[in-house]
């Protein structure tokens, strides 16, 4: 890494977040838009950063098109920290980033009073409850980032003709493991908390423990895929869990 | 209050394990120590004492390392029941405290000192002027570590005592004690000066983004809104309008100046969520944080715009002060 050291990078720009933190922000087709290219760009910076270890690096937060990189002022600064990160990760790596990523399962009881919006959000798009479950269970998704509560997967490649708008009034309480659909993305409740996002089902398996020693199943830049499954496996794989 | 041997007496007398009783709660009371790094990618936070200097003075005075785990006391502090000595001390606000001896007598307990207590109840009253203060024990609050840390996630609901602010009832456990035979409450004649000026005496800096809306917030008068608290404290004032539309989600810290669409910016604090989609105006420099977690509901604010140099300087010389202040506490302990 060390010899490729040509200076910033015309396509990402730096923000100081805190006195402790730089976002670096990647230019992005639209900035309002997700753009899955860009996203696994930010994956490939992070990744490079984090093997590279430096002695300050406290946190590293990948997000859409930006990443957030955290220092320790007992023993840097904040131009030091530039300095080293323009100089850094030149090449383009998102292919052996993608190749890296596990591809992880995620199985989930669609509908009923696992899904209480199951059957209105198939009736607002226009298709059957079973075709919603389907297209949602087919594609394989991306965790852009984790955010809103620990363990919370943001995840792109929702099939785009699933888009959602999120509830004009948000619940008071969505389940934990509850697994919905908010605007163009698709993610999991890890707990209980309020909620705006359509509910289409739930799992068993526990996304976030701050007991385990890898306290979250899935990390920013994971693949992940839905599996659809029964009571019978539901109340199984609860009882394992 | 009598001055006794102030020498540690805790090398020669031997350790035990205990734990104070939760008589009462006051109104938010959470064990906190410097916070977690290292989970902000999987949408943990940092948490902490929402000012590490206070429960940095409050641990050293009781002979604690400056990150042992502290109790943050909210407006109204909580009635603790000791059921052997220790050793105390309360920095931050100033809070009415008293304690109860066996012998049901009452006494004040000062502020900015250590003090040692005999068994008895720890009654921490009402803050007066500011709204959190700290309270240190030697041996530090012994809560299990979560992901690194003991301070209290209250969104994630772990750390801390159960993940949650304490309760009646709760058992509050100790690090090692040192047991030593006392009578009455016995406090040093020396004492540290807290910082009580009011916490918007003068403006919050901050280090804004380029954009005009960024400035607009030095323009103007704010007041603290009833619902900040230890995610961030909200601002109500005039709105401030701009032509923002809200972004796909970013990262955000301790210290970034969110501006919701109804122009009223929020301030996060320790407890701020990992990411979030509100344009952001710039951040509160570290040095000003701490006073934030002194403004109470309704107090008034202003803002001042620095640089990200000037924010340097005044980080340095406040991280020379608490060095200096940490030194002399230790000096103090050891001349006794």
């Amino acid at each position: 890494m060390s010899d490729s050291k040509v200076g910033p990078r015309p396509d990402i720009r730096f923000e100081l977040l805190a006195d402790d933190a730089w976002l670096i922000a990647f230019d992005t087709p639209d900035a309002s838009i997700i753009d899955p290219e860009t996203n696994a760009r930010v994956h490939a910076l992070a990744e490079c950063i984090r093997t590279a270890a430096p002695g300050w690096l406290r946190d590293l937060v990948p997000a859409y098109a930006t990443l957030a990189v955290f220092f320790d002022l007992g023993t840097t600064d904040a131009q030091a920290v530039r300095d080293w990160l323009g100089t850094q990760c030149v090449d383009d790596v998102a292919d052996a980033q993608a190749d890296a990523s596990r591809a992880i399962e995620i199985p989930v009881r669609y509908g009923g009073a696992f899904g209480e919006d199951l059957d209105a959000a198939a009736a607002e798009l226009g298709i059957a409850a079973d075709t919603l479950i389907a297209r949602h269970g087919a594609a394989l998704y991306t965790v852009a980032m984790i955010g809103f509560a620990p363990g919370f997967p943001y995840l792109s490649g929702l099939d785009p003709s699933l888009a959602l708008p999120r509830l004009a009034t948000p619940r008071t309480r969505v389940p934990a493991g509850s697994v919905a659909i908010g605007g163009a993305q698709t993610g999991i409740y890890p707990r209980e908390s309020p909620g705006g996002w359509r509910l289409l089902g739930r799992t068993p398996i526990r996304l976030f423990d701050p007991q385990r020693a890898s306290p979250s199943l899935l990390a920013p830049g994971d693949r992940v895929r839905f599996i659809a499954i029964d009571d019978d496996a539901f109340a199984r794989l609860e009882r394992d869990a | 209050m009598p001055s006794r041997d102030w020498n540690a007496t805790h090398e020669r007398e031997h350790m035990s394990r205990t734990a104070w009783r939760v008589i009462a709660p006051g109104s938010l009371t959470t064990v906190q120590d410097r916070g977690r790094d290292g989970w902000r990618h999987l949408g943990v936070g940092r948490a902490g004492a929402l000012d590490p200097a206070s429960a940095a003075l409050a641990n050293r005075m009781v002979g604690n390392p400056s990150d042992a785990a502290v109790l943050e006391i909210t407006l109204g502090g909580p009635t603790l029941e000791l059921p052997q000595p220790a050793r105390i001390a309360l920095c931050g606000a100033v809070i009415d405290a008293r304690f109860e001896d066996a012998q049901n007598r009452v006494h004040a307990i000062p502020c900015g000192r250590p003090v040692d207590l005999p068994a008895g109840l720890l009654r921490l009253g009402a803050i007066r002027s500011g709204l959190r203060a700290w309270l240190a024990v030697v041996g530090g609050f012994d809560v299990p570590r979560v992901l690194g840390s003991r301070s209290t996630d209250l969104r994630g609901g772990f750390g801390g005592l159960h993940g949650r602010a304490v309760r009646s009832g709760d058992a509050l456990p100790l690090g090692p004690q040192p047991m030593h035979d006392l009578v009455e409450p016995q406090a040093p004649a020396w004492w540290i000066a807290l910082d009580t000026a009011p916490a918007n005496a003068s403006p919050i800096r901050y280090v804004a983004d380029g954009i005009d809306a960024a400035h607009a917030l030095a323009r103007q008068d704010w007041r603290v809104d009833p619902r900040s608290d230890r995610q961030g404290l909200r601002c109500s004032g005039a709105p401030i309008v701009a032509a923002l539309s809200e972004r796909i989600s970013a990262p955000v810290a301790p210290g970034t100046l969110q501006l919701p669409p109804d122009g009223q910016p929020i301030v996060l604090l320790a407890d701020a969520q990992t990411v979030g989609g509100y344009p952001r105006l710039g951040h509160v420099v570290c040095v000003d944080l701490p006073r934030l977690a002194q403004l109470r509901a309704g107090d008034a604010l202003r803002f001042e715009a620095i640089t990200a140099d000037a924010a340097t300087l005044l980080r340095r010389k406040r991280d020379a002060e608490l060095a200096r202040a940490l030194l002399a506490i230790d000096d103090r302990l050891q001349r006794g």
